[in-house]
C-alpha cells in the first residue's frame, strides 16, 4: 500500500507516491531522479547521502520518506545557480578536495550545514564535523583546506 | 593576434572531470535507470565451506514481482566459469622464474560447492531491488558444511579439505628466483638474523561499492554493460566470449567510477551475469552492490606471512637476504599469481643487495578472493623488507638511517641492472633516480636526524617515547603489455582523443587532455577525450599497476605522430612549403620563423576528407584518424623514501603521528597538483591499513568485519599532517620521461608506522613484526591493560569515542 509524501525539493512543491518502507534518499534518487545524492555503506557511516532536511544535515539514508512529510530538502543539485558552481563548490575544485566525486556531495552538505552554524571554523573543528563523512581518495587535508576556503569565500 | 598556448604538461591545470562530481552531474552505474528495467539480488553463502545437496527456488519464483530465479545448476550448460588465468608473463620469465601454477576457475554460481562466506548460490530478478530482496527470503538450501581452509596452515595441510578437487592441492601457485649465489650466500656472512613478518588482509574498500546494468539490443543482437570497472575491454571480453557474441556487439562503459584501488581491476561473475540476464530476459537488468555484500563479495588483500633471513657484515652492509612467503589468496586468484610476483622482485627495494632467494606459495583457503589493491605485492614486501633493515640496524646498533644510506644504489650506478626478471620478462634495470638523496630530504624535512635524536633523548627523560619510522621502496610502474589510443581530428578541427584507460578519480580526461594538446600545440579547451568506452577505442588493457599515464600517454603520442605526417603532408601541399619547414602551432601548421603563414586543423581536416574536393597531395589516403597502441617494453622505476615522527601513549598505546614527509619520484609530472593528491590519498590509506583496518574472520572462516562499523576506514581527524616532495628525475624509457604513480603512496606508511613506534619504544626492544599495529599491543609492553588504566585515571571510556 503505497503513501503520499509531499516536500519542498530545491525550492520546488513536489509529492510522490511510494511504499512505507521507503528511505529519503530512495525518494530523492529513484523518485525524483537527483542522483548526485549517493549512497555508499546502507549503516550511516559514510556520509555519501547527506542532504539538508529543514536546513540541517541528515543522513538520507537512515531516515524513511514518510517521515519527512511537508519538510523542507535540499540536494547537492541546488547549489550551483544559473551555471555558476556555488562558493563551497569552487573551492573544491579550487583546491583539489575531490578525485572519484562520489562522497564529495556528501561531504558539500555536512560542509554547509557547518558553516551555516560556524562562519569561521577551525582546522579542528572541520575535522571533527566531518567525523560521519568517509572519502577514500582525497585524504582529506584538501578536503579540510577545501572547507576552509569555501568558508571564507562565503564570509566574502 | 590570439594569445600563445601554453605548453600544459607540467602545469597544475583543473580539472575538467570536477564540475560535473560537484554538481551531481556526474554517472555511477547506481545512477542509471531505463524504462523497463528489473533488479537483481544475490543469495550468497552464509557458511565457508559446503557442498550443495539441494536449492529450492519454488516459492521465491511465486514472489511478488519475480521475472526469474536460478541458481548455479540452471547456468550450467550455458555460462562456463571464469577461466583460471596464470601469471600474465611471456616466456622469458617462466625461464627465469621458476613457476608451478594452478589456477582454479571461478564458476559464475557454483552448482556444486560454496567455497567463502559471500559466494552466490542464487540470484532473483525482479520488478525491484525490494522485491528481489523479498524473493532471497524465500529460497530454501540444503547444505552439507565441509570443514573449511581458514588459513595457510590448513591450506599447506595434506590431511585439509580441497577447496577444488580438480586441482589436487589447496596451493595455486609456486614460485621461486633467485639472484647472485642466493642462499648459500647466508653461509659466509658474518651475521645473520632472521624473523617472521606478517601483514594482515585488509581490502581497496571504494565509497562506490560495485555495480552492473546492461541493456540488451534485440534489432542489432548488441549488448551494452555499464561496470564499475578499472578494464572496460577485459570485461567485454569475457563477456563476448562467454555469451557466444563478438566483441564488437558488446559495449562496455565505465562512467564515472567511486574508487577502485585494484578491486575493480578484473572480471567478477556478476559483469557476465548481468550481461547474460539482459540478453535473456530481453529487459535492462541492474544489480548494485551494497556495503555488506562488498565486504562479502568484492576482493581483499595482503595476506601475508615472511619468512626472511639476512646477511649482514659489521658495518651493516647486507651481503644477502632469503625471503619464503605465503599468501592467503582466498578461495580464487582472480588475478593469478602476479601479486606474489610483485612481491618477490619489489622485496629489494633502493639497495644494491648482491644475493638474494625468494620462493612463494599462493594459497587456497575459504575466504573471499584476494586481488591487487594500491601496491599489489609491493606494501608486503616492503614491509618485511624495511623491518629486517631496522633490525639490523638495531642488531649492530647503527642508526636505522645510516644503514639504509649504506646499502642504497647510488646515484652514479644509475642505470642499475638488478639481476632479477620483471614479470614481462625483461631483466629489471632501475632506469633512473637517486635514492639517498630521497631520504636525505625526508630527514631534512622533519628536522634532521641529530637534531631529532637529541630530541627523542630529552624526551624520553621526560617520559615521553618520540620514535622515527623510515620506509623506502621502488615501483615497477607503466607496465606492459600495452594501451591503446584512438585518436582524430574532427572536421571542426578539434582534437579528439579515446584511450583504453579506465580512471576511477585519477583525472585522466585531464591529464591526457594536457598531453594530447602538448603534442598537438592546441589550446586544452580543443581537445576532446573519451576514456573507458570500448565503443571508443578497438583494444585497450585498462588502468590498474600505476600505469595509464605513462601507457596511455604512449599510445596518444603513436597514434598522433602517425596523423601529423599526413597534416604536414597536406599544409606542405596547400601552403607550397617544405615539411621541413613547417611547425605544428596555435591550432594548426605554421612555416616557421613566418608569424603570417598558418593553417588551422579544420582547414587540414577538411582538405583532408575522402570525395571530389580534397586536397590531399598524390599518396595521402583520405581521414585524419588512427587507432595505435604503445607497448612498452619494460616498466620504469618510481620510487620514494618515507620518514615519519611518531608519538606513543603509554597508557593508551595510542599513536600519534606528529609529521609524516614522503619524497616520491615518479619522473615529470604531468600535473603536479593532481600527482601530489594521488600520493597522499595513498599515503592515508597506507596508514589506514596499517593502524586501523582489518578484516577478520574467525576460527570457523566466519567474517566478522562485515560493515563500516567494524572495519575503519581513516576519518579526516585521523589524517596527521602530510608533506610530500616531489622529485622529478626523468624516465629516459619514453619522450615525456614520466613514470607511474597511483600506488606509490600506499607502500610505505604501515612499515613507517611500525618502525616509528618501535624505534619510540627501544628502551624496550620492542619488535612489532605484523600488521596493523594496534593500540593493545604498544600498551602491552608497559605491561599494563589500557582499559584499565583509563578507568583507573577516571576517565570514562565513553567520552573518548
Amino acid at each position: 500500500m503505497s503513501v503520499t509524501v509531499s516536500i519542498t525539493l530545491n525550492g520546488e512543491s513536489v509529492s510522490a507516491a511510494v511504499e512505507p518502507s521507503t528511505l529519503l534518499v530512495e525518494l530523492i534518487r529513484e523518485h525524483f531522479r537527483l542522483t548526485g545524492t549517493h549512497v555508499g555503506c546502507d549503516t550511516s557511516q559514510c556520509g555519501a547521502c547527506v542532504v539538508h532536511v529543514n536546513g540541517c544535515s541528515v543522513k538520507s539514508c537512515t531516515l524513511l520518506a514518510v517521515q519527512v512529510e511537508g519538510a523542507d530538502i535540499s540536494t547537492i543539485e541546488s547549489l550551483a545557480k544559473n551555471g555558476r558552481l556555488h562558493p563551497m563548490q569552487q573551492a573544491f575544485k579550487t583546491h583539489h578536495g575531490l578525485q572519484c566525486g562520489f562522497c564529495t556531495p556528501g561531504v558539500i552538505m555536512s560542509a554547509l550545514d557547518l558553516i551555516a552554524n560556524n562562519p569561521d571554523p577551525s582546522e579542528m573543528e572541520i575535522r571533527n564535523w566531518l567525523e560521519g563523512n568517509l572519502c577514500r581518495c582525497t585524504g582529506y587535508n584538501n578536503i579540510v583546506r577545501a572547507i576552509s576556503a569555501g568558508a571564507q569565500a562565503m564570509r566574502g | 593576434m590570439t594569445e600563445p598556448i601554453p605548453g600544459y604538461i607540467g602545469q597544475s591545470v583543473p580539472r575538467r572531470e570536477d564540475r560535473r562530481l560537484l554538481t551531481g552531474e556526474g554517472v555511477f552505474v547506481a545512477d542509471i535507470q531505463i524504462p523497463g528495467m528489473l533488479h537483481v539480488a544475490i543469495a550468497r553463502s552464509q557458511l565457508p565451506h559446503a557442498r550443495i545437496i539441494d536449492i529450492d527456488l519454488s516459492a521465491a519464483k511465486c514472489s511478488e514481482g519475480i521475472k526469474l530465479a536460478i541458481s548455479g545448476l540452471d547456468i550450467l550448460e550455458h555460462l562456463p566459469p571464469i577461466h583460471g588465468m596464470q601469471l600474465v608473463a611471456p616466456p622469458s620469465y617462466r625461464a627465469r622464474v621458476t613457476t608451478d601454477i594452478l589456477i582454479p576457475d571461478q564458476p559464475l554460481i557454483p552448482h556444486d560447492k560454496v567455497r567463502f562466506v559471500g559466494e552466490p548460490y542464487a540470484l532473483v530478478v525482479a520488478e525491484s531491488r525490494q522485491l528481489a530482496e523479498d524473493a532471497l527470503e524465500l529460497i530454501e538450501v540444503d547444505f552439507d558444511p565441509l570443514p573449511p581452509v581458514t588459513g595457510p596452515d590448513d591450506a599447506l595441510n595434506e590431511l585439509s579439505e580441497l577447496l577444488h578437487e580438480d586441482l589436487g592441492r589447496n596451493v595455486a601457485a609456486v614460485l621461486h628466483t633467485k639472484k647472485g649465489r642466493g642462499a648459500e650466500a647466508l653461509e659466509a656472512a658474518p651475521h645473520r638474523l632472521k624473523r617472521q613478518f606478517a601483514i594482515h588482509r585488509y581490502a581497496a574498500m571504494p565509497l562506490e561499492c560495485r555495480g552492473v546494468v546492461a541493456d540488451y539490443d534485440t534489432r542489432t543482437d548488441t549488448l551494452t554493460l555499464w561496470s564499475s570497472t578499472q578494464v572496460v575491454h577485459w570485461v567485454r571480453r569475457e563477456v563476448a566470449n562467454a555469451l557466444g557474441m563478438p566483441e564488437q556487439n558488446v559495449r562496455c562503459i565505465a562512467p564515472d567510477v567511486g574508487g577502485g584501488f585494484g578491486c575493480k581491476g578484473h572480471v567478477y561473475p556478476e559483469d557476465i551475469l548481468i550481461a547474460y540476464l539482459a540478453r535473456r530476459l530481453r529487459r535492462p537488468v541492474k544489480w548494485i552492490e551494497d556495503r555488506h555484500e562488498h565486504f562479502l563479495n568484492s576482493t581483499h588483500a595482503r595476506d601475508n606471512i615472511y619468512d626472511v633471513e639476512v646477511g649482514f657484515d659489521n658495518e651493516g652492509r647486507i651481503q644477502v637476504l632469503t625471503s619464503y612467503f605465503l599468501v592467503d589468496s582466498g578461495a580464487y586468484s582472480p588475478i593469478g599469481a602476479g601479486i606474489a610476483g610483485n612481491s618477490m622482485v619489489h622485496m629489494l627495494g633502493p639497495y644494491d643487495i648482491p644475493n638474494y632467494e625468494t620462493g612463494c606459495k599462493v594459497l587456497l583457503t575459504n575466504r573471499t578472493p584476494n586481488a591487487p589493491y594500491r601496491g599489489a605485492g609491493r606494501p608486503e614486501a616492503s614491509f618485511a623488507m624495511e623491518r629486517a633493515v631496522d633490525l639490523v640496524a638495531s642488531e649492530l646498533e647503527i642508526d636505522p638511517a645510516e644503514v639504509r644510506f649504506r646499502n642504497m644504489i647510488k646515484a652514479e650506478q644509475m642505470p642499475y641492472e638488478v639481476g632479477l626478471t620483471y614479470r614481462d620478462g625483461e631483466p629489471i634495470v632501475y632506469d633512473s633516480g637517486d635514492y639517498p638523496k630521497a631520504l636525505r630530504q625526508a630527514l631534512d624535512k622533519l628536522g634532521g636526524l641529530e637534531p631529532f635524536r637529541k630530541r627523542q633523548k630529552d624526551a624520553l627523560a621526560d617520559g615521553r617515547y618520540l620514535g622515527l619510522g623510515l620506509g623506502c621502496y621502488v615501483e615497477g610502474t607503466g607496465v606492459g603489455p600495452f594501451e591503446g589510443a584512438t585518436v582524430k581530428i574532427d572536421p571542426s578541427g578539434k582534437i579528439v582523443v579515446a584511450t583504453g584507460a579506465c580512471p576511477q578519480g585519477q583525472g585522466h580526461e585531464t591529464i591526457f587532455a594536457q598531453v594530447a594538446a602538448d603534442i598537438w600545440g592546441v589550446s586544452i579547451d580543443d581537445v576532446y577525450v573519451t576514456v573507458a568506452d570500448t565503443a571508443h577505442v578497438t583494444m585497450g588493457f585498462g588502468t590498474i599497476g600505476s600505469r595509464s599515464t605513462v601507457t596511455a600517454s604512449g599510445a596518444i603520442q603513436v597514434a598522433s605522430h602517425a596523423i601529423q605526417e599526413k597534416v604536414l603532408a597536406i599544409a606542405s601541399g596547400i601552403l607550397e612549403v617544405a615539411k621541413n619547414d613547417l611547425e605544428l602551432r596555435d591550432g594548426g601548421v605554421g612555416v616557421k620563423g613566418v608569424p603570417g603563414m598558418h593553417i588551422s586543423y579544420r582547414e587540414v581536416a577538411h582538405a583532408a576528407r575522402p570525395g571530389w574536393d580534397h586536397s590531399r597531395p598524390e599518396g595521402i589516403n583520405a581521414g585524419l584518424e588512427e587507432t595505435s597502441y604503445y607497448e612498452p617494453k619494460t616498466v620504469t622505476w618510481a620510487y620514494a623514501a618515507n620518514a615519519a615522527i611518531v608519538e606513543v601513549n603509554p597508557a593508551t598505546g595510542e599513536i600519534l603521528i606528529e609529521h609524516y614527509v614522503a619524497v616520491h619520484d615518479a619522473g615529470v609530472l604531468v600535473n603536479p597538483g593532481m600527482a601530489d593528491g594521488q600520493v597522499k590519498g595513498g599515503l592515508v590509506q597506507g596508514l589506514g591499513g596499517g593502524i586501523l583496518e582489518e578484516i577478520v574472520y574467525d576460527d570457523h572462516g566466519q567474517l566478522l568485519t562485515g560493515s563500516f562499523l567494524d572495519y575503519l576506514l581513516p576519518t579526516a581527524s585521523d589524517v596527521p599532517p602530510i608533506t610530500v616532495i616531489h622529485l622529478e628525475t626523468p624516465s629516459p624509457l619514453n619522450s615525456l620521461g614520466v613514470k607511474g604513480l597511483g600506488e606509490g603512496g600506499a607502500i610505505a606508511p604501515p612499515v613507517v608506522i611500525a618502525n616509528g613506534v618501535c624505534d619510540a619504544l627501544r628502551p624496550f626492544k620492542t619488535e612489532l613484526n605484523s600488521t596493523p599495529i594496534r593500540p593493545c599491543d604498544i600498551a602491552a609492553v608497559f605491561g599494563d591493560d589500557p582499559l584499565d588504566l583509563l578507568q583507573k585515571s577516571g576517565e570514562s571510556l565513553l567520552t573518548r569515542v
